[in-house]
Formats: C-alpha cells, structure tokens, sequence
C-alpha cells in the first residue's frame, strides 16, 4: 500500500513538472469548449441548446487525452532505467501501474472540473441533484479509471514514448463516432452500427441523462460494463504485457 | 545507527557464486559458460571489452533477467528460486542513471527510502546523511535535470545505499565521467569496501580495477578469459615490453620480454634482420593494459 500510494505520488510529481502536457491538459477543454459551442454548435441542430448536449462529450474527450498520457509516462519508466531499479528493488509491477493510474485519475479531475467551470460559464443549465452528480461523477471515474489501465497496457506494448502517444490520438477519435458531438441518428448507415455499440455513446447518454435529468434507461449499466470489461482486460493484459517485457 | 539501514543479512561465505552460467540472445551466446566466486566483503571487478557480456552478467545476478543455463547464488540466496530474498540484499546502479529527471534530488532519496520500508522520519535523517556523504547537499533542492553527469552518478549511488545492500552491484560507474567526477566514485566505492559491502562493479578501464577490486575477472565473449589480483594478472604475461619504432612508417609495436640485454638483442635481431628498419627502441614495465590487450585478443 505505501509501495503504490508512495508511487502515485511520483507520478503526480512528475507529471506536474512536465510544463508542455499540463498547460495543455488545461487549454484543451477550454479551447475544445469554446470550439464546439461556439463554433459549431450554432450550425448543429440536435433538439437541445447545444452546450447542454456537448457537456459530456468534452468531459469524456478530455478524459480521454488525460487518461491517454499515461501510455506515454508507463512507457517512459519502461525504457529509461527506472524500471530496473524499482524491479531490483522488488516493487511490483502492479504497484507502479496503480500508481501511474491513481496519477491519472487525479490529474483527470482537476481537468473534468476546468471543462465543468468552462460549460458553466458558457451557459450549460444542469439540472441534477446530489445523487445524479454523484452518479455522474462514479460513471466518469469509472471511464477514467478503464481508460487509464488500458492506456498502461498500451505503454507496456509500446516501444517509444512516441508510439505511445499514437494511443492518445486513437482515444481521443472514438468520442468523434458516437453520439458525443451529433445524434447517431444523423450519421450514414455503415456507421450507425459502430457509433450505436461502443462504449462512448452509453456512456455519454448516461452521463447526459444524469447531469440534464432526462431518461438514463439501460445506458447507465451498459456503460458501466464498457468499463468493467475494458478494466478487466486490460489489468490482465498488461500483466501479461509486463511480465513479458520483465522476463 | 548504521545498523539501522542495514538490510537482512547475507548468508554463508560467497557474496556471489555463478556457476557456469550461459545467456543467449536469438543465435548471439552473450555468456558461454561463466564461473565466479567472490567472497563476502571484497570487491570484485568484472573487466572486459564492449559486448563482452558484462552487463549481461549484472542484470542476471541482480535477478532481472534469467540465465539459459547454469546457477547463481548471490548473497546466498538462489537468484531464480530465491529472487525475493536477494532483492532485499542487493542494490544494483546500472550504467543508465536511474533516478528521476523531474523530481529533485531529495525527492529521489526519501521516494527509494519510503519504498524500501523506512517511515517518513527515517526516510529524511537517511536521505540528509547520504546528500551530505556525497556531496550533494547544496544541490539537493534542485532537479536532477540541472545535475552534471557526475553528480547524477553521485545521486545514483547514493539511492542505491538508502538501506545498505549486503551485495552492491555496480555496472560501469564511472564510464563518460571526468577524471575528478572518477575519483569521487572511486572514493565511495572506497569507503563501502571499508564498511563491509561487497561489491561487483564492472569496468572497461584497467586502472579502475586495479584501484578498486581485491578480484578481477577478465571476460570476453562471454568466457572467462583469465583472473586474480592485479598483480598476478601482470605475471600472467611477460614483464617488459620492448617498444620499436621503424623507420619508414614511424609504426610502433609492443613485444613481450623478460628485459635483459641478450634478449633485447635477440628480438631486435629477429624483427630486423638487415640491422635498417627500426629506428629507436625503448624497455618499459608492462601495464595492466597489456594485459588486458594480450588477454581479450582474438
């Protein structure tokens, strides 16, 4: 326990220190925000005021980047010669990653509450009360949480920290084929299918249902077994992952 | 005091025990068949040419790679059957610095401190006492990544000593460092020698071991190619050299001899029979360079 918290810090060190992927983990909701929905949204007719309806897209797009990076900084200890020491020192390898997930989640945080200030202000009216925030914030900590483990994995599959960022770009396209930004309804056919069954879109309606007090339906439970599923996975994974790269 | 960091202790007499240990990668036998004994206590330096399966032979004996073949036992304890029980024993600086660029040097030591089991309070005295030992006090606020090469060295050694290692495992520690960030490794290694750690360091540089090993072992593709004490290395060959230069290209070649006179002659025949190719000879002691170059020629 003191392994894995002691770790976590570390990587919130670490992670706070590197300038470049902080001033943008808190431009990009920001930008993103006013991109969306003032930009675009005047031109996108989605039966709401367009900032009620983008709100958990961009909270699960810059959930996405954020939890992205942790394929970079897992796949950054792998190939310097930290690795090595912490190995020597016998600090297990599930006890880095959780430190490298737990960062990820914190640093989640601070950027899901920057696009909620930034939503606030450009006029997003949630209706919800403590338990559907509360709601809200589990089915988002749960993504987060799924998504980091998974991005682990793909640090521990990556060779360069290079390779590792292409993970973040391919998270960060899903939310585009979901009903993150447009209503499935409006894409073609041939891509209905994809947007209507990835984990996004359940949990986007959920997130949308909770935080706007709308019907949330199955979509809570489905998202929540998204992230169960991909959680599962990927920890299993990147055991597997770490113990061949270990050996 | 100082037992208080001290980790658990080693067993029987060998700090390091390899027995025929063999490695290879795809058709490459980086290691092909490697004896070593070293007692507890002393120093041990592992010298050879690039690629000679020196760093090989760390990471197998630290346990984090496997042996294809053959056993070791370090501290006592069986490095695949005992893993755990030697990592409580060791502590292994590798030839990358394994510190964190980001994080000061401070914060690297009490981070080490606290993952190896000692409390907050514990983890601060042992990280003042190590940033004071090696000189880094005044820079211990700041990031490593402002540190010069010999100083991260420095910090390197110094998160390895956090708790005090029955076996030290040291691969190349001075490679790329000036000659006075040299001597501050050299003085370490030094002093840990006096307290009792044993240590396995490996080098390409012959006056590293001669300053710091009680033992070195000589390996070059992957087999053990001569060992003893520094002295007795030198025994291993002849003890003079005769240096000729000839006189067209200005080239120099070393010949082994015992430096009398009737030998010196007798070569100096042998290379110039027509008494007009060499143009100056000089007599030398022969170095541990010799050695080393007559011992890992192919």
């Amino acid at each position: 326990m003191t392994e894995a918290l002691t770790l976590t810090a570390r990587c919130l060190r670490l992670s706070r220190r590197q300038v470049d992927a902080v001033l943008t983990s808190l431009l990009l909701p920001v930008l993103l925000m006013i991109v969306f929905v003032e930009l675009f949204g005047g031109a996108i007719n989605t039966g709401t005021r367009y900032v009620d309806y983008v709100v958990p897209g961009l909270l699960l797009l810059c959930a996405g980047y954020s939890s992205g990076l942790t394929a970079v900084a897992v796949c950054q200890d792998m190939t310097g010669g930290c690795m090595d020491r912490l190995r020597s020192m016998d600090v297990r390898g599930a006890a880095l990653l959780t430190g490298h997930v737990a960062a990820s989640a914190a640093r989640n945080l601070a950027s899901g509450l920057l696009v909620l200030a930034t939503a606030l202000l450009l006029g997003f009216h949630p209706h919800a009360g403590a338990l559907q925030w509360l709601g809200a914030a589990g089915l988002l900590l749960a993504f987060i949480v799924a998504l980091s483990w998974l991005s682990a994995a793909f640090g521990l599959l990556a060779r360069s920290a290079e390779a590792a960022s292409g993970f973040t770009f391919l998270i960060m396209f899903l939310p585009y084929a979901s009903s993150a930004f447009v209503p499935v309804r409006t894409m073609p056919a041939w891509l209905r299918g994809f947007a209507a069954h990835q984990p996004i879109t359940p949990i986007t309606e959920a997130l949308r249902g909770l935080l706007l007090g709308t019907p949330v339906g199955s979509n809570a439970w489905v998202g929540l077994a998204w992230c169960a599923g991909i959680l599962a996975a990927s920890i299993a994974a990147s055991g597997y992952l770490f113990a061949r790269r270990t050996a | 005091m100082r037992t208080t960091y001290t980790n658990t202790h080693a067993r029987g007499e060998l700090a390091v025990e390899a027995i025929a240990l063999e490695k290879s990668y795809g058709t490459v036998r980086v290691l092909d068949g490697v004896d070593i004994r070293m007692p507890r206590g002393s120093v041990l330096a592992l010298l050879g040419p690039n690629g000679a399966g020196k760093t090989t032979m760390v990471r197998i004996l630290s346990t984090l790679i496997r042996a294809d073949g053959g056993a070791a036992r370090v501290a006592g304890f069986d490095v695949t059957s005992e893993r755990d029980q030697v990592r409580r024993r060791i502590s292994v600086t590798g030839q990358y610095a394994a510190v964190d660029d980001l994080q000061t040097g401070e914060e690297n030591l009490l981070m080490v401190g606290r993952l190896r089991g000692l409390d907050r309070a514990r983890a601060r005295r042992r990280a003042d006492e190590l940033l004071k030992r090696f000189d880094l006090s005044d820079a211990a606020r700041r990031r490593v990544s402002t540190y010069s090469g010999g100083m991260r060295r420095r910090l390197d050694l110094a998160v390895s000593l956090v708790t005090e290692p029955a076996v030290l495992f040291l691969d190349e520690p001075t490679t790329g460092l000036d000659p006075r960030s040299r001597h501050g490794v050299w003085q370490a290694v030094g002093e840990l020698a006096q307290r009792g750690v044993s240590v396995f360091l490996t080098t390409q540089y012959l006056e590293e071991a001669d300053r710091l090993a009680d033992q070195i072992v000589v390996i070059d593709h992957g087999r053990v190619v001569a060992q003893g004490t520094a002295a007795e290395l030198k025994g291993r060959v002849a003890e003079q050299r005769l240096i000729v230069t000839f006189a067209d290209d200005a080239r120099t070649i070393a010949v082994g001899t015992d430096g009398t006179a009737a030998h010196v002659r007798a070569l100096l025949d042998e290379l110039d029979p027509s008494r007009s190719l060499i143009s100056e000879f000089t007599v030398r002691n022969a170095t541990l360079d010799d050695v080393f170059l007559e011992l890992t020629n192919d």
